[in-house]
């Protein structure tokens, strides 16, 4: 049994974490938040030449990393950071899907820092069933709503989910094109989110778009596994984060004369967010460790550790938000946004019902 | 024992009933459904509505103006106002600072600020926390010094709530540092205008301008300005703040609530199948229900000994504590029932910008609501102060 990182893995880890202390702070977080574009493609720029990007590709895709731990140790940092910018779903999810579709240049220009994606493909009633596409192809055009699509205004290309046999909820028929931007018929109406950034409502009426796949359903949901993985890592980098401001708190603030860290009421409550702090990491460990192994066992840890960072992500973000008090109810305090990233996170890629169900479907199994 | 209400109290909810049906202004109601903000202009609208009727204040004795209704009277009112989406009332001026004028003011004070307080002449704001002194009030550090006919007043207060929209302030301030801490505490109503005031905004997580933080450089305050007698506010802040505890269950807007969230799970699909016929969703939803069912009968329970003359005391910290852990596992359900749609920023729509919110319609505000009332349980003593009460009360001990 060993535990550490590899040395690589290390290196990234410790520089990402530096680059983001120096250079991400709340501050300039702020201002990203309340930019028109929602992120910085700077902070892109820089972090796409540290490696960030070019560690959730494999060598044979044109990266350095792509395994389960090095995605887990980018995320974790980027959450620890509370980073806005779409590197879950332009370069992880977009980026991931078009080197399953073999679009190696896009890959390459992706690894580079130089292309934005966004993959439109959950629908207005779809909430997490991924199997759920209504949006149709009709002479080659594709005809649909997609909603809450991240970085769609930032996209350079919009990879799009569509329906070419069978009923709205079967696993097979589901195709993925690749479509401009600037297509005729495509209609992008944006809005910001609460926990930071921008996604947009999707409309497509006619769009020409190109062919990436037939096997639409099998690519997502391998991707889709990659993606919950990191977004488990990401919420346990926001959790540390959460749990370090509420423990500097309790040793500080001070109320009838001594630190309210000192009343064992609270003191008790901090033992159990540090407990369930372990227990997240364990499982993000476990989702991590067993993305390669069988699709069952595969999604089974995924499912268990998107589960409990659901349960263990809400009762750190509420914890940390009421031993606060009123401070943390601010937004310019670091904590507010980082409660939120860890909230929204349940509302992505399943949340803990979500994950509790599939986790006593595959049990069955 | 009995459970059910009796004619004239029934007879009561229909009048109220009715009052809401036909006084209450649509635009009003469906901001309040959706969770949009009223303004000013239109809380001063409710107001004078509410007192055209005589409604506007039910604690107040009928000496003063007042419909001085009984606690089961009140608690009717505020369950009906709250399945109607009625506005809430602005407490500041109308049930925090009215008993305490009331009760410890000068013939003049009651005389000049009542009937202004009913006409909507003052928007009322609250001076009591300090950046050091939230849970700890009697730690407050703002101070007034007498000089001649004035006071000079020196200091900070945070968390003012709505304070953007008040001319005038109730303060706790210090004007005996060297006596005790309880002791040395005194009670002014302030002129927002008075020169060496400045107020700035706080922007709350979800985007809103709630609250405010109030500074006090040398601001002169009339001594006619003093309620009650100097170095004696401790006893009218706690008087004020078992004022600040009406409706403390909100079994109302637990109840409106669960209906918002029952109305979203049934129109969500989830696997094909509305989402309230998901077991898991069903069951959080059912044991929200079974809790609110019993602590609204615990509330009618307090709120009968109280109409019946017996004053609430620790009982009071039990639904503060309850009621706020209920309403916010509401918000969470509700939050949950909107699946992806809880993401966007509604802040943008209740500030009535351009940019249409997606659908469904109802999901704009529930996520932000959830975060907006995280603070149920922070404010108005924490529930760990309410927690600390209860135990010291009931175990003759505590922390």
């Amino acid at each position: 049994m060993n535990f550490d990182l590899t040395e690589e893995r290390q290196m990234l880890q410790d520089s990402l974490r530096r680059y983001l202390r120096d250079k991400y702070s709340t501050a300039t977080r702020n201002e990203i938040l309340e930019s028109a574009a929602g992120m910085s493609t700077d902070v892109w720029a820089q972090l796409a030449e540290l490696g960030v990007i070019g560690a959730l590709f494999t060598e044979e895709q044109g990266g350095f990393g792509g395994a389960g731990f090095d995605i887990a140790v980018v995320f974790e940092e980027l959450g620890r950071a509370g980073v806005v910018e779409p590197f879950m779903d332009s370069a992880l999810i977009g980026g991931r899907i078009l080197a399953a579709c073999d679009k190696s240049d896009l890959v390459e220009e992706m690894i580079g820092g130089g292309l934005q994606l966004a993959v439109a493909h959950g629908e207005p009633t779809s909430r997490y069933d991924l199997s759920h596409v209504r949006t149709s192809v009709d002479g080659g055009k594709l005809n649909g709503r997609k909603a809450v699509v991240m970085n769609a205004e930032m996209a350079d290309h919009l990879i799009v989910s569509a329906r070419t046999s069978g009923d709205v909820a079967d696993e097979a028929g589901i195709s993925l094109y690749l479509v401009a931007k600037d297509a005729p018929g495509l209609t992008i109406q944006g809005y910001p989110l609460l926990a930071g950034g921008r996604a947009a409502e999707v409309t497509l009426d006619g769009v020409e778009g190109e062919l990436l796949s037939e096997d639409g359903f099998a690519v997502l949901s391998d991707v889709i596994a990659l993606a919950t993985t990191a977004q488990c890592a990401e919420t346990l980098g926001a959790m540390d984060t959460a749990t370090r401001l509420t423990n500097d708190y309790l040793g500080t603030r001070k109320q009838f004369g001594r630190p309210i860290g000192t009343f064992q009421a609270l003191a008790h409550r901090m033992a159990d967010m540090l407990i369930e702090m372990e227990q997240a990491r364990s499982a993000v460990i476990n989702a991590a460790g067993n993305l390669n192994e069988e699709t069952r066992i595969r999604d089974l840890n995924i499912s268990a550790a998107k589960n409990l960072l659901g349960r263990a992500g809400r009762l750190i973000a509420e914890e940390a938000i009421q031993m606060h008090g009123g401070i943390a109810m601010t937004q310019e305090y670091e904590l507010a946004h980082i409660a939120k990233r860890i909230t929204m996170a349940d509302h992505r890629f399943g949340d803990t019902d979500h994950h509790l169900e599939r986790f006593i479907a595959l049990s069955a199994a | 024992m009995d459970l059910s209400y009796t004619d004239e109290e029934l007879a009561f909810r229909d009048e109220v009933r009715a009052f809401m049906r036909d006084e209450l202004p649509k635009e009003m109601s469906d901001k309040i459904r959706l969770g949009e903000e009223l303004g000013k202009e239109g809380q001063e609208k409710w107001h004078a509505i509410l007192n055209s009727k005589g409604w506007l204040a039910p604690n107040w004795p009928k000496k003063f103006g007042g419909a001085e209704w009984n606690a089961v009277q009140r608690h009717i009112f505020e369950e009906e106002a709250a399945a109607h989406h009625a506005p809430r009332i602005v407490p500041f001026g109308l049930s925090m600072l009215a008993p305490v004028l009331q009760k410890f003011g000068s013939k003049e004070q009651q005389d000049y600020w009542l009937p202004r307080l009913l006409e909507g002449k003052d928007w009322w704001c609250q001076g009591y926390s300090e950046p050091g002194a939230g849970s700890d009030l009697a730690s407050l550090k703002t101070r007034a010094v007498r000089d001649g006919d004035h006071y000079i007043v020196n200091g900070q207060k945070t968390w003012t709530t709505l304070g953007q929209h008040a001319n005038m302030i109730f303060c706790l301030v210090r004007t005996d540092p060297d006596v005790k801490q309880q002791e040395g505490i005194s009670f002014l109503l302030i002129d927002m205008n008075t020169p060496g005031i400045e107020v700035r905004p706080i922007i709350l997580l979800d985007g809103t301008h709630e609250v405010n933080e109030v500074f006090f450089d040398d601001v002169k305050v009339p001594v006619e300005n003093l309620v009650g007698e100097e170095n004696k506010g401790w006893t009218y802040a706690k008087y004020l703040l078992t004022h600040e505890r009406t409706n403390i269950a909100g079994v109302g807007f637990s109840q409106a609530g669960l209906n918002t969230v029952k109305r979203i799970a049934r129109a969500e699909m989830a696997g094909g199948k509305p989402l309230m016929a998901n077991p898991h969703f069903a069951a959080r939803v059912a044991q929200v229900e079974i809790d609110l069912k019993a602590m609204a009968t615990s509330n009618l329970r307090i709120i009968s000994k109280a109409a019946a003359g017996g004053a609430p005391g620790v009982e009071a910290s039990m639904l503060k504590v309850k009621g706020t852990i209920i309403r916010q596992e509401i918000n969470d359900l509700a939050r949950r029932a909107v699946g992806p749609y809880a993401m966007p920023f509604a802040s943008e729509a209740i500030e009535g910008s351009n940019e249409a919110l997606p659908d469904p319609h109802e999901a704009g505000p529930v996520a932000a609501q959830y975060f907006n009332n995280r603070k149920l349980s922070i404010f108005g003593g924490s529930n760990e102060i309410q927690r600390g009460i209860i135990a010291k009360v009931m175990m003759g001990g505590g922390q």
